[in-house]
């Protein structure tokens, strides 16, 4: 037993054992390190949303226009939400559609032009899902509208119409929010406000609506906006108010109006 | 024999006919009687015709409509041709009106028809209540007519909220939803109610039958029996009309039934049917489709009745919240509810009884064939105005969420708005609309007594300046100083000497009408005003 712990211990003691761990110890890691990134670049080279050039691109953009309120590392300040977990689909939503910049504070971030441009908007989006896990921008075929429009009707009926109104006419919230006008949304706008909640709306995940419910809502939406109205011209699909101030200005001022060519006549 | 087909050839085919029904029938005294009823012209008399006649555009679109559809609640699978909703369970009712709008030649057309028309008559009925409050005609020997036209205004409301109610769509069931919470906030009685009338626990299987035989029989028949009374008084007290020269309260200045306004009046109805059938033809109401069949569990936003239920909704939704209070036997008295019906019933008591109260007030016993200007009654024209205002708001009340996303608002400071606004408004209203009066009527004596303003200026010998005014005409000068005003009156005692609260009562309302008054110009002012300008208008 002395014997093998005294050799053991001369091998220790030998002047090039430092010098060997150091350099196996560079090799293993550094080795590891470039065989890894290797990997991890070929899996990524479709994926924008991952690509390091889009993401390097998306932090300057972030910092000159994003951080003022979200914060240099998007951790959020008392002026705006931290951004880390939103992923790639709340940026996606919130950018395409112009809510964001925001151009002022108030209850609710109206959609506007957008600022930035698809490209931009996926470097911006890579960036934030750099920060941390979170939704990713749906593929085509979940947005694809071929789902059942029947019982995507009746789900969007009890999921969102009490705030969106049936037809996705949109509707009022609390103290100035509220729900937007869905006529002209698109399938991925759609898709994504369901994932990720924006703004005062909940989130439907994919236990609440599964994949499946979402595509066939998206599917009813779509039919909704492709097809007009059988009854002619829709007013807007604001239901009775709209009906009732339409009669009284237009079809009780129409027969006003021949009631006074009747009744001049005569004079 | 020889003497009966001698008159025949003589008169032809129509006299042949004419006599035949005169003999049998009757019909020369009825044309007679009827054909010579004279009816004064002006536009605002027609507006109960467009009523009437959006009605019997409502019976002939309403039958048709009634071929077809089954107000029955059983569930079924809809197989039809409208995509979205392939494969849906469904009630029958709800199903078969997708089939009148989807697969029946004409249906959709004739469910559009059909639902403007009722937007029609009861926005026409209403109007034309306006045009009878305004102008005072529903003064002695008119009450009852009123109280009838009043009864045909709320048959009306009741005809369409069973109509809106049939379809078994989402947004006519969570209005029937609302109607349930009405009820059964009703104090004691309220749950056995609710009960009854859907035969269970909302929504169970009966209440579209239910509310169906009232709206194709029930209902139409009433609103046939008062539409009949309705225009018989009409016959009995002959037709109002305006102040003009020749125009009194014994006589009535117009055109005779036959054949001025048989023509007429026919070719109204053509108009107003083709109005409907051109707006119906173009503008969607009531996309049943887009709302899917009725579920008790989904409540869309915008969820709103037609505009004549506007008003109560909207009282529902300006009620303070948290009024609801536990009584010391445990019954909950939900005053959030109550309240807007009381609110409600009470609106329409007040319009049903306004007659006889103006009545009481004036005391004038006598009757009244020559109508009013608005502006010759300034405190009935001002409670007028206030009530309309408190109906408007209370009808904006109903829109509170499409004013809030529509003019980017909040909710909540929108609904708070028209809360006050409630209490506000009329108030302001019933002032502005007074004031506004009787400067008209100032405006009336100054023309009446100086002629109008003409704008010529011109100077007299001795370097005055002085305007030229024109008299007016006679006709002009008829109708500006055709009215009568009443005087305050003060309480006086009874035959045992005592002034009874009535008595005080009268007299302070009688202050709070006339206090206020223009005076009609007299003749002897008349004659003042002339002589002094008389060298200066050139002498007439």
């Amino acid at each position: 037993m002395s014997f093998l712990k005294r050799k053991a211990n001369s091998a220790r003691r030998s002047p090039f054992a430092a010098a060997i761990v150091i350099a196996l110890g560079l090799l293993l890691s550094g080795g590891g390190y470039a065989v890894a990134s290797g990997a991890v670049t070929s899996a990524n080279a479709n994926d924008p949303y991952k690509s390091a050039a889009n993401i390097a691109a998306g932090k300057k953009l972030f910092l000159a226009n994003c951080a003022s309120c979200h914060g240099q590392n998007a951790g959020g300040t008392s002026a705006a939400p931290s951004l880390i977990g939103v992923g790639a689909a709340s940026v996606d939503f919130q950018v395409s559609s112009g809510r964001m910049p925001a151009q002022g504070s108030g209850p609710q971030m109206p959609s506007k032009t957008p600022q930035f441009n698809e490209q931009q908007v996926i470097e911006l989006a890579a960036y934030v899902a750099s920060l941390a896990p979170g939704p990713e921008v749906p593929s085509d075929e979940a947005l694809a509208a071929n789902g059942n429009a029947e019982r995507g009707g009746q789900l969007f009926r009890t999921n969102c119409a009490m705030c969106h109104n049936a037809v996705g006419a949109g509707g009022a919230l609390t103290e100035g929010k509220y729900a937007p006008n869905l006529m002209a949304a698109e399938p991925k706008e759609i898709y994504e406000a369901m994932i990720t909640g924006p703004q005062n709306m909940p989130v439907f995940s994919d236990a609440n609506l599964t994949p499946t419910d979402k595509k066939d809502i998206i599917t009813y939406l779509t039919y909704v906006q492709e097809h007009k109205s059988p009854g002619g011209y829709e007013l807007a699909n604001l239901g009775p108010v709209a009906e009732g101030l339409f009669a009284w200005i237009f079809l009780l001022g129409l027969i006003i109006g021949i009631t006074i060519w009747l009744g001049a006549k005569s004079n | 024999m020889t003497t009966a087909t001698n008159t025949q050839k003589k008169g032809g085919f129509l006299a042949g006919t004419a006599n035949y029904l005169d003999e049998r029938v009757g019909v020369a005294g009825i044309l007679k009687e009827f054909g010579r009823k004279i009816f004064p012209d002006h536009w605002s008399f027609m507006l109960g015709e467009v009523a009437l006649y959006s009605f019997v555009v409502l019976l002939i679109s309403g039958t048709f409509l009634t071929f077809f559809f089954q107000p029955a609640m059983t569930p079924v699978i809809y197989d039809g041709v409208y995509g979205p909703l392939k494969g849906a369970e469904v009630s029958v009712a709800y199903a078969s009106t997708l089939d009148i709008s989807f697969e029946v030649r004409g249906g959709l057309l004739m469910r559009q028809v059909h639902h403007w028309a009722a937007l029609l008559f009861v926005a026409a009925a209403g109007l034309h209540m306006l045009r009878v409050f305004f102008t005072g005609a529903f003064r002695k020997p008119r009450e009852i007519n009123w109280v009838v036209g009043f009864m045909l205004f709320v048959l009306g409301m009741a005809g369409g909220f069973t109509g809106y109610s049939l379809p078994d769509d989402l947004l006519s069931g969570n209005g029937l939803r609302i109607i349930d919470g009405m009820i059964k906030g009703l104090p004691v009685v309220g749950a056995y109610v609710s009960s009854l009338l859907f035969g269970g626990e909302f929504p169970g299987e009966n209440i579209v039958a239910r509310l169906y035989s009232l709206h194709i029989m029930l209902i139409p028949a009433l609103i046939l029996v008062f539409v009949a009374i309705h225009l018989f008084m009409v016959v009995i007290h002959k037709h109002t009309h305006y102040s003009g020269p020749g125009k009194k309260d014994t006589n009535v200045v117009g055109y005779p039934l036959m054949p001025v306004y048989v023509a007429k009046a026919g070719g109204f109805f053509f108009l107003v049917f083709g109005v409907i059938m051109v707006i119906a033809a173009n503008f969607t109401i009531n996309p049943v489709w887009n709302y899917g069949g009725y579920d008790p569990s989904p409540v869309s936003a915008g969820t709103q009745p037609d505009w004549y239920i506007g008003w109560l909704d909207g009282a529902l939704r300006l009620a303070p919240t948290h009024l609801e209070v536990v009584d010391w036997a445990g019954n909950t008295w939900s005053w959030n509810i109550l309240l807007p019906m009381i609110v409600g019933i009470a609106f329409l008591v007040v319009v049903a009884v306004y007659p006889f109260f103006e009545a009481w007030v004036t005391g004038d016993k006598r009757e009244h064939h020559v109508l009013d200007r608005p502006r010759n009654a300034p405190t009935r024209t001002a409670i007028g105005a206030a009530g309309v205002t408190f109906y408007a708001v209370l009808w904006a009340g109903a829109g509170t969420d499409l004013i809030a996303t529509n003019f980017a608002m909040s909710l909540n400071q929108v609904l708070t708005s028209i809360q006050i606004l409630l209490i506000v408004a009329p108030i302001v209203a019933f002032f502005i609309t007074k004031r506004a009066c009787l400067s008209l009527q100032r405006k009336d004596r100054e023309i009446a007594l100086h002629g109008h303003e003409s704008g010529r200026i011109i100077r007299l010998p001795h370097g005055e300046f002085v305007e030229v005014h024109e008299a007016v005409d006679a006709f002009e000068l008829y109708t500006l100083t055709d009215y009568k005003t009443y005087r305050p009156v003060a309480a006086t005692a009874n035959s045992k000497g005592r002034i009874t609260f009535s008595s005080r009562a009268r007299a302070a309302w009688s202050r709070f009408f006339f206090e206020d008054r223009v005076e009609p110009v007299t003749q002897t002012e008349l004659a003042a005003a002339h002589h002094d300008h008389g060298q200066v208008e050139g002498g007439h």
